[in-house]
């Protein structure tokens, strides 16, 4: 069964698909460096980072740009 | 009720404005391109409230239609030919959306060699598509049956798309009187579109027209299957319901003088004008020949074609088009869905006149069948 | 930069680790908010957000063909607009082969025709949702898998199509140019794209992490330096008024740019300098 023409009546719902198990690198933020300058917010293109810079890793692919951006060398990237 | 003298053109024109829809996209093209012109100037007079889209191609005008109708509004729109060509990819999207929209086709010749003329080659090149496919003979059925599309697609049984095919010039531009119904009982008929299966509201997010992999897509193009097979019943009680209020009577065919016939014609739009004609001329004479006009070509309606020829021997099966390596499309399917002897005949290609003679000829070569496909009038070198 | 409570793009979608099409759609949404229905070609962004059952859309989502989306949000536009709804943003995304290549035709009318809406190219300069084939915006130099390097190419041997200027030729009330690794910039041209009456368009060079060839962590570097080499300038055209919107303190010379990409790691001296000779030529067009 499918709905009428496959639309799709619940919006955000691609968060029941946990891409955190593609990660093989997981970032670590160190809260003491961090400046708040919300790049890891900012840039991040799984919306993996909230508000008070905590890392949903539900989602986080592991993609490092976080780690990058981050001017205060806050967040290391870890083996998984 | 008004009576007016004017073309099948103007008579789809004039069903539009009569169903409101609220988006019009269109592109001219000959010989559609007088109902482009009517609906531009009813928008221009404030005589439809819509928005005409002037979009610069067939495909945008298909596609804006798409988007239109899934944003949750009446839309209409019409083509030909070439233009039904270029819109062929979007049909498909078009009814697997499941976007119930109406689409006139004045039926044209398909290139090359280049042919503005006459045939039905253009419509049933898009068979596949999904939509329901209706075929008149008349400018009064042109109108009846605009209006009654737009009631079969967006029933929610059946929210499939509607193409109205009517013949090039030979309906399109050619002037009969026809009735025009009053706005009031065809909002009666036709109340407003409120679909509940894909609109776009930001107060109600929804998304339309998704990826859909191997272990979806087979039921949903099943369920257009279901749909289309849904559409028998509905067609024929919105015909029922039509002639309740306006007491013109239609269905998924039209039978003339079929009951104690040997031989039936089988064909579709306006050359069943022609052929009425020559089965009165052949009763004259003595002939048990009867005429089966097929109306709904989209979805095929086997049940309503075998109850017409059951006791009949032959069928003489009339296609304006070409399946080339076979036959005509009407006589495929007739020969694959209906268990009678059958003969086709290919003719009227890019406006050829079918003349009586030629029809007389398809009747002596069904009664004394040579082969199966026939080409008639085909000029010997 | 305000952070919304929620991005109107969900987590869960498909895009590679290190996406920039991801990012730049998060950030157009957050700009445009809920009262917003988007309108995508098919592509990367199509694909990866909306697998049935799931969607990663928060707003109204649809997607017809790759071709129309200029047309399809055409007629999304026109319904929204008779139905009274004149508050509701439209924005319409495409990539970059669904812009300047096939959707051209679509576009143009669109734009045209004077639609309330908002088109948002994201540029990765090829076709990356077939496998990085060469698109009518890829740079002179770069390889891709149909503009390949071999014994008689060094990759594609045409300049990108400059598509901002196309659309402003159609003289429509906003034009931009925007990159992901200068957000602040980019929002601003959204809420300006949004806020004005008529059609606007805003071409975003995103650097693709599989089809450039680079890190995942190094997206958003990849921009700015595109930016900080001249290599992509950042402007508006206002109601024909154009304006430079980010100056690098310092011009880097191209190298540096090109060099930490795998798609343009083959170029020879001979083509470095042509592309640094084009991209002062551009500058200095521009008034860079």
């Amino acid at each position: 069964m499918v709905t009428i023409g496959c639309v799709i009546k619940t919006p955000g719902s691609s968060k029941n698909n946990k891409t955190g198990s593609w990660r093989t690198f997981k970032p670590i933020l160190d809260k003491e460096k961090c400046i708040d300058c919300d790049n890891c917010i900012i840039f991040c293109p799984d919306s993996s980072v909230n508000k008070q810079h905590d890392i949903n890793y539900d989602y986080c692919k592991g993609c490092g740009i976080c780690a990058h951006e981050c001017p205060s060398d806050a967040i290391e990237m870890v083996k998984e | 009720m008004t009576k007016e003298i004017m073309t099948a053109n103007k008579a789809v024109a004039e069903a539009a404005r009569l169903a409101k829809p609220k988006v019009i996209p269109v592109y001219p093209i000959t010989p559609q391109t007088t109902i482009s012109e009517y609906l531009a100037q009813y928008v221009a007079d404030e005589k439809i409230d819509a928005n005409y889209v002037k979009v610069e191609s067939e495909h945008s005008a298909i596609s804006a239609a798409v988007g239109a109708s899934c944003a949750g509004v009446r839309v209409f729109t019409a083509t030909s030919s070439q233009g039904l060509m270029l819109m062929h990819e979007i049909l498909f999207a078009a009814a697997g959306m499941r976007a119930p929209f109406v689409l006139a086709d004045a039926n044209r010749a398909i290139s090359a060699p280049l042919n503005i003329w006459n045939d039905q080659q253009d419509s049933i090149a898009q068979r596949d598509a999904g939509w329901l496919q209706i075929y008149v003979e008349n400018a009064q059925e042109a109108l009846d049956t605009t209006l009654m599309a737009y009631k079969v697609s967006e029933n929610p049984k059946v929210l499939l798309p509607s193409m109205v095919c009517l013949d090039g010039f030979i309906l399109t531009h050619t002037v009969e009187p026809v009735e025009i119904p009053d706005q009031e009982p065809v909002d009666e008929f036709l109340p407003p579109y409120k679909p509940e299966h894909a609109y776009l509201d930001p107060k109600d997010p929804m998304s339309i027209g998704n990826l859909a992999d191997p272990d979806y897509y087979l039921e949903a193009r099943h369920d257009m299957q279901v749909a289309m097979e849904n559409s028998i019943d509905v067609i024929q009680e919105t015909c029922d319901e039509f002639a309740e209020i306006f007491g013109r009577k239609y269905g998924l065919v039209e039978p003339y003088k079929t009951e104690d016939a040997d031989i039936i014609f089988v064909a579709m739009g306006s050359i069943c004008s022609t052929i009425r004609v020559i089965v009165n001329q052949l009763r004259d004479q003595g002939e048990k020949v009867g005429l089966l006009k097929i109306r709904a070509y989209r979805p095929f309606p086997v049940e309503a074609i075998d109850e017409a020829v059951k006791d009949c021997q032959k069928l003489a099966v009339v296609d304006k088009n070409v399946t080339f390596g076979i036959g005509g499309a009407l006589y495929t399917d007739v020969k694959a869905k209906i268990h009678k002897e059958a003969y086709g005949f290919i003719a009227g290609l890019g406006g050829r006149d079918i003349t009586p003679e030629a029809i007389l000829e398809m009747y002596e070569k069904t009664k004394n069948p040579v082969k199966e496909v026939t080409w008639i009038g085909l000029k010997e070198e | 930069m305000d952070i919304p409570d929620k991005d109107l793009l969900s987590p869960g979608h498909r895009g590679c680790a290190g996406c920039g099409a991801s990012i730049a759609v998060k950030l157009a949404l957050n700009a445009l908010g809920e009262n917003t229905v988007a309108i995508s070609a098919t592509g990367c962004l199509e694909v990866m957000t909306t697998p049935y059952p799931e969607t990663a859309w928060e707003v109204p989502f649809i997607h017809v063909a790759f071709e129309n989306s200029g047309a399809v949000a055409s007629g999304v536009e026109a319904a929204l607009r008779i139905q009274g709804k004149d508050d509701v943003n439209v924005v319409a995304f495409g990539g970059d082969g669904g812009t300047v290549d096939i959707g051209l035709q679509s576009l143009s009318g669109a734009m045209e025709r004077g639609h309330n809406l908002t088109y948002i190219c994201y540029d990765n300069e090829a076709y990356m949702n077939t496998g990085i084939q060469r698109s009518g915006a890829t740079p002179f130099g770069a390889t891709t898998t149909t503009s390949p390097k071999g014994v008689a190419s060094f990759g594609e041997d045409k300049p990108k199509k400059d598509m901002p200027m196309i659309m402003a030729a159609h003289g429509i009330p906003y034009v931009a140019t925007a990159s992901i690794a200068y957000p602040e910039d980019f929002v601003n041209k959204v809420k300006k794209a949004a806020a004005v009456k008529g059609p606007a368009y805003i071409h975003l060079q995103q650097p693709c992490t599989t089809g450039w060839g680079f890190d995942s962590s190094r997206t958003i570097e990849l921009g700015r330096l595109a930016v900080e080499t001249g290599s992509w300038i950042l402007y508006e055209i206002e109601n024909g008024e154009f304006k430079i919107t980010f100056t690098p303190e310092e011009r880097k010379p191209v190298t540096e740019y090109l060099s930490q990409q795998k798609r343009f790691r083959h170029l020879e001296e001979e083509q470095i300098s042509k592309i640094q000779k084009f991209v002062d030529a551009q500058c200095a067009e521009l008034g860079l």
